[in-house]
């Protein structure tokens, strides 16, 4: 008898050292319940940008599959995408909205550099996580001023980095030319580019010419850097200014090698509107898979990726890299709130965004995603990739530009 | 009861409405609310050049950016208090708008319009000028501290936080300045403004010196957009070049016109359109919200053609004995023009 008691008073205390521990283990903070989870995003559906929407379409169809699927740890996401028109007033508005109204977890993939820049302050101040935002500045790595901010792609200067290196590599005597948007995004580029080059970037870059994101055309300065005499062209321009610029190249005959930035890659929106056959030998860097390479139609991440699309995002273009982006980063994002438990609260958040080690099925092979407490660079791996007319074929080694 | 002490009311409830508000909603929406007020200002100073004098303007978000960069380089680089900004980003704004007005006087209607719109055009590029950089940031902006309350108490359960303290603030400076406009427009050099829109050649053979008078219309016009300018940057807490492209100038015009042409009221009218119209339209689509806020604009445009106050003046009108629209005729310099020849702009 005595025996028994005694069980059930181990049993007893037992059952309530569990619930005791599962009652300290959930926490939620605005935005988290039971039941679901409160995410919001800042995308441009509308104004000069407004091509990147299709990420934000991407992000919820994927948070649809998962909610389909039982959510997360048995919490639905609901995601809250608004438009700030590429406008950083507008963006600073929005995020308000976000977090005091609709109150938030945290805020996902936000675009822009300027709409970025314009709410890093007020989102630091509020503690509520920017996280995984959708921009390549470099300066969304710096959880020493900003612990609450972090990026997710390989930065702009990671890129322009990798290029030089192969320039340095392949054709140390190179006469380089520049076209860059008059920006941070452009100066990032570059600067990241000039240190890759470190003391012949003077020697070797001829000619540095930009444009604005509100000129009509490039025209004029493609004219001025053929003219440079420069045999080697870095294009760091967003889509529409690309495809000017690759356009432009051809009917003024000139033929250097042309590396053009990630940011403008992408086969459906920048080269075949430049004409597929005036694209042909550019070289980019790439991360991702690219949905209209042939070496990965019968790839199993891949189908699985089309597969998604066809049953969640049916009106999306299956050639526009964009929604590969949207698909990884949303599956970033559910790999952090995974790792979460049932400790959502905003602190927990960032503290597994920054300890994450996993590879994304649709990142190039060798590329995964990294972070840890002083690092906040999420992808920092690229690898070349030239055009043949059709595709991008990947060539050379996967650059690691976190060693550098 | 006579009928001014029931204007006197009707004010009296406004602003006690407008002073109660902010302690009903959450901060963000005081933040909107905000917003709305600093356009109502710019919309405004828009509205004393285009509706009241006739001159069309493409650029007032030019002098919006300098309003706001104003004030912001103020703030950040000399560390003056955000108050001290507003008057010198208003005279700065009256100064360039002046230069603006002089050259511009000799274009008439679309041509001032396309010469207004080059600066609307150059503005952002210039707050990029290699050599401003180290006053504007450059592409980066100005990240500016908000404002704390000078003291703070709570009223109906709500704190008395920065968000409300500066919509107070904005309140007082934007009731400062739509007092300003009235007592300019009600008078002699309203009506003047007005003789040089509908008939220049009568108005200078009446004695009223053109040149001078549009010149000074096109500073204050701008003075005023540049105030708002600064009280924007000053909410906002960022400013950029990108937050001032051409399509703030399209906005604010479009304001202007939805509110109503030479109504005063009428700004309010147009502010909120354009703080509110835009999330209206993304919460309807996400694939084209640019095409819903354009049919939006078209509906609104074809049930109210002179605007939200031509609306409210022709129910007015229709409302009121016979006796008391000729009263509002023959009285031009009324705050609120109600005679038809005095609204033709607005429906050519």
């Amino acid at each position: 008898m005595k025996f028994n008691h005694f069980h059930l008073a181990v049993a007893g205390l037992a059952a309530a050292a569990i619930s005791l521990s599962a009652a300290a283990q959930k926490k939620y903070d605005p935005g988290a319940t039971d039941t679901e989870i409160k995410i919001g995003d800042l995308k441009p559906y509308s104004g000069p940008a407004s091509a990147y929407g299709t990420i934000g379409k991407a992000i919820a169809a994927y948070f649809d599959k998962v909610n389909a699927e039982g959510g997360v740890n048995g919490r639905k996401i609901k995601y809250i995408s608004l438009d700030d028109g590429y406008n950083p007033a507008k963006a600073v508005e929005q995020s308000r909205k976000l977090v005091e109204e609709d109150e938030v977890l945290l805020i996902f993939n936000s675009l822009g550099t300027p709409s970025n820049t314009a709410i890093q302050k007020y989102m630091n101040q509020k503690k509520v996580p920017q996280l995984f935002v959708a921009t390549g500045a470099t300066k969304w790595g710096d959880p020493k001023n900003f612990p609450w901010t972090m990026g997710w792609q390989p930065t702009y200067q990671t890129e322009g980095k990798i290029y030089a290196a192969h320039i340095l590599e392949t054709k140390p005597n190179a006469k380089i030319g520049v076209l860059y948007q008059n920006d941070d995004y452009g100066k990032d580029y570059l600067k990241g580019f000039e240190d890759g080059l470190g003391d012949k970037a003077k020697t070797m870059i001829v000619s540095k010419v930009s444009y604005e994101v509100t000129d009509p055309n490039i025209d004029s300065q493609m004219v001025t850097l053929k003219g440079s005499g420069a045999d080697t062209f870095f294009n760091i321009t967003t889509p529409k200014f690309a495809a000017q610029a690759i356009k432009k190249a051809a009917e003024i005959g000139w033929k250097p090698t042309h590396y053009l930035n990630n940011v403008s890659s992408q086969v459906g929106s920048t080269l075949k509107p430049a004409g597929l056959e005036n694209a042909v030998g550019i070289i980019t860097t790439q991360y991702n898979k690219d949905p209209t390479d042939p070496q990965w139609a019968n790839d199993k991440a891949f189908l699985d990726w089309k597969a998604w699309m066809q049953k969640y995002y049916a009106g999306g273009d299956l050639t526009d890299a964009s929604n590969v982006y949207g698909y990884s980063a949303a599956m970033t994002m559910v790999q952090v709130l995974k790792q979460c438990g049932d400790n959502l609260t905003r602190e927990n958040v960032m503290k597994q965004a920054a300890n994450l080690d996993m590879v994304l099925p649709m990142a190039l092979p060798g590329i995964n995603v990294k972070t840890g407490p002083n690092d906040f660079y999420p992808i920092e791996r690229e690898q070349l990739a030239r055009f043949d007319g059709k595709t991008w074929v990947l060539f050379g080694k996967v650059y690691d530009a976190s060693s550098n | 009861m006579s009928r001014t002490r029931w204007v006197w009311i009707g004010w009296a409830l406004l602003l006690v409405a407008a002073v109660v508000l902010p302690f009903l909603v959450k901060n963000y929406r005081v933040f909107q609310f905000n917003l709305v007020l600093v356009y109502a200002v710019a919309i405004l100073g828009l509205n004393i050049l285009t509706g009241f004098n006739g001159q069309i303007s493409l650029g007032h978000g030019a002098f919006y950016a300098i309003g706001a960069y104003g004030a912001a380089v103020l703030m950040d680089r000399v560390g003056m208090p955000y108050w001290a900004t507003l008057p010198l980003a208003g005279v700065l704004c009256f100064v360039l708008g002046f230069l603006m007005g002089f050259p511009a006087l000799r274009l008439a209607g679309h041509y001032l319009a396309v010469a207004t719109l080059g600066l609307a055009l150059a503005v952002p590029q210039l707050l990029k000028y290699k050599h401003l950089e180290a006053y504007t940031g450059g592409v980066q902006g100005i990240v500016l501290v908000k404002p704390d309350p000078p003291f703070t108490f709570r009223f109906l359960g709500q704190p008395f936080n920065a968000d409300r303290w500066l919509y107070f603030f904005t309140l007082a400076v934007t009731i400062v300045m739509f007092v300003l406009a009235w007592n300019l427009l009600r008078g002699r050099v309203g009506r003047a403004l007005i003789a040089i829109r509908d008939h220049p050649i009568a108005a200078a053979v009446m004695g009223i010196n053109l040149p001078l008078f549009k010149s000074l219309t096109f500073g204050v016009s701008a003075a005023f957009t540049g105030v708002a300018g600064a009280l924007g940057a000053i909410v906002i807490a960022f400013v950029s070049p990108d937050s001032f492209l051409i399509t703030l100038s399209i906005f604010l015009l479009v304001g202007m016109v939805v509110g109503g042409l030479a109504s005063i009221p009428g700004a309010f009218f147009g502010a909120i359109f354009i703080q509110f119209v835009p999330n209206i339209a993304d919460e309807l689509s996400k694939s084209a919200p640019a095409a819903i806020y354009g049919v939006l604009l078209i509906v609104l445009m074809y049930l109210m053609p002179t605007g939200v106050m031509g609306m409210v003046r022709k129910l007015w009108a229709r409302w009121q004995p016979g006796a008391a629209r000729l009263r509002v005729n023959v009285n031009p310099g009324a705050p609120v023009p109600v005679s038809p020849d005095l609204t033709k702009e607005s429906t050519t």
